[in-house]
């Protein structure tokens, strides 16, 4: 009940404050709605929403399952060679320092303004964290462990299959959890920058028409978009890797 | 089964500094079916030797035969998202032996190990003495010839490890497996080993080789038994 109801609460008194400060200050609704107007707009704007809410979820899902792919991919590689991991580190963390508006309009003069420039936009967001938190979650490995397996005369493929990549599935779900809220705001981006729907456009579409109750509504949409997203993860990582939850209650008893 | 003839092994130092000798010109032999527990201060390498019996390092000098051995190690490290039957066959899994194959190989040990009916619980739902049954079993199901066990009982409490001394006496009692056991515990050596070994400090060597010519089940108390760890620990004293 706690993990409900407390952060509903906090919510409700921030927005509580929000909307006493719009009234009692009397802010012009062009520059900031009262939580009133935009939950109006939320209702009565929902067809709208739920129409440009599809195809933004579809860029996050398969971004993010392509960037998923690609992040366990490359931690993969550069575990095994040492070599590849000193050569493309570097030259890795850079690429994460190129700014994603700037990608973006390329993406689409070069891939249209279809589903595939979003789709990559979200897959580059998102490989980086899953490759750097897969990678360190394969490289804190018992080393005993390691030792067992050799005595057990397994190969290196085996000792991989069997111990390492098991346990390195916790780092792969933190690494998609952060994923998954940056791929809300990449998709916006790549949806900015040349779209004909999804949220990302319509947040483009009611900011130059000054409708700023139904902007914040979409925003909302976004942000509850993201806290689902997590919350499926952390569900998924419940479900699939009961030992994690298990294991942290014995060791702290 | 095993042969070691003079075996020493030294290690770079860190960052510069001196090298350090963790055994030198060690010897010890185990014949077939011999529990031979060997006993040392902490730093004597009895991890180097447990590990060239592994086969996991090779010595710098001398000669060593037979081996290598499947470990047990301090930590049951079993692995968190297998089954107790599953951690068990891990070593068969490894060798190619199909699951189904496998599990049927387990099953009777589970039994004879008093972890029948715990197939199929997760590590974590079992207590740390039979988490150390399931590590052995695994240790045990990998067909090696020498069992090397590492301290297997150090992490355990008092009483579980009192517990599993005896049930690992009586397994030993009536298996017949060739085991090298290494352990800080003079009792444990005593009460579990046919011979006790006892290393010098670092650079280890051996300097004692105590026959324990008792019959099985052992009590810390019986006149013999105290009378061997009195010895063991005189020879560890001696070169203290």
């Amino acid at each position: 009940m706690r993990r409900w109801l407390l952060p509903l609460a906090a919510i409700v008194v921030l927005l509580g404050i929000w909307e006493l400060y719009v009234t009692a200050a009397g802010v012009n609704s062009l520059v900031l709605p009262s939580p009133v107007d935009v939950f109006r707009a939320l209702a009565d704007d929902r067809g709208t929403l739920w129409h440009n809410f599809k195809p933004t979820a579809a860029e996050i899902v398969l971004g993010m399952a392509v960037g998923a792919a690609l992040g366990l991919l490359l931690a993969v590689a550069l575990h095994f060679w040492g070599v590849v991991r000193l050569a493309f580190y570097p030259p890795l963390i850079a690429s994460q320092a190129i700014p994603i508006p700037i990608v973006a309009p390329l993406l689409v003069l070069w891939l249209g303004f279809g589903l595939l420039p979003k789709l990559v936009v979200v897959a580059l967001v998102c490989f980086f964290p899953i490759a750097v938190t897969t990678l360190s979650a394969l490289g804190t490995v018992d080393p005993e462990l390691i030792k067992l397996m050799a005595t057990f005369d397994a190969s290196r493929w085996q000792t991989f299959r069997r111990v390492e990549l098991p346990s390195a599935l916790p780092g792969l779900f933190a690494g998609a959890k952060l994923a998954a809220v940056f791929s809300v705001l990449a998709a916006v981006i790549a949806e900015q920058a040349g779209a004909t729907s999804g949220l990302g456009y319509l947040l483009t579409v009611t900011e130059s028409n000054y409708e700023m109750s139904e902007l914040f509504a979409t925003v909302l949409v976004l942000a509850a978009l993201a806290i689902l997203l997590f919350g499926l993860l952390t569900l998924a990582e419940r479900r699939s890797l009961p030992w994690v939850h298990r294991q942290r209650e014995t060791e702290t008893r | 089964m095993i042969a070691i003839e003079g075996v020493s092994r030294t290690f770079a130092g860190r960052r510069g500094g001196e090298p350090v000798q963790a055994l030198r010109d060690l010897s010890l032999a185990v014949q077939e079916g011999e529990v031979v527990a060997v006993v040392g201060a902490s730093g004597c390498g009895k991890t180097t030797l447990l590990e060239l019996i592994c086969g996991l390092q090779q010595p710098d000098g001398g000669t060593l035969r037979g081996g290598p051995a499947a470990l047990m190690p301090q930590r049951d490290l079993l692995l968190p998202w297998l089954s107790a039957v599953d951690n068990a066959t891990l070593a068969l899994r490894v060798q190619g032996v199909a699951r189904q194959r496998a599990r049927e190989q387990a099953a009777p040990w589970f039994e004879r190990f008093g972890l029948g009916g715990f197939e199929q619980a997760r590590p974590y739902e079992l207590s740390g003495g039979m988490r150390q049954r399931v590590s052995f079993l695994r240790t045990l199901l990998s067909g090696k010839p020498v069992l090397a066990l590492d301290e297997p009982f150090a992490a355990l409490d008092a009483i579980t490890r009192a517990e599993m001394q005896g049930w690992l006496a009586r397994i030993l009692g009536e298996q017949q497996r060739t085991v090298v056991l290494v352990t800080h515990d003079v009792e444990e050596a005593v009460l579990l080993g046919d011979r006790v070994l006892v290393m010098s400090p670092r650079p280890g060597r051996v300097v004692a080789d105590l026959a324990v010519d008792v019959s099985r089940p052992r009590q810390p108390t019986d006149a013999a038994v105290v009378e061997l760890r009195a010895r063991a620990l005189d020879a560890l004293a001696v070169k203290t």
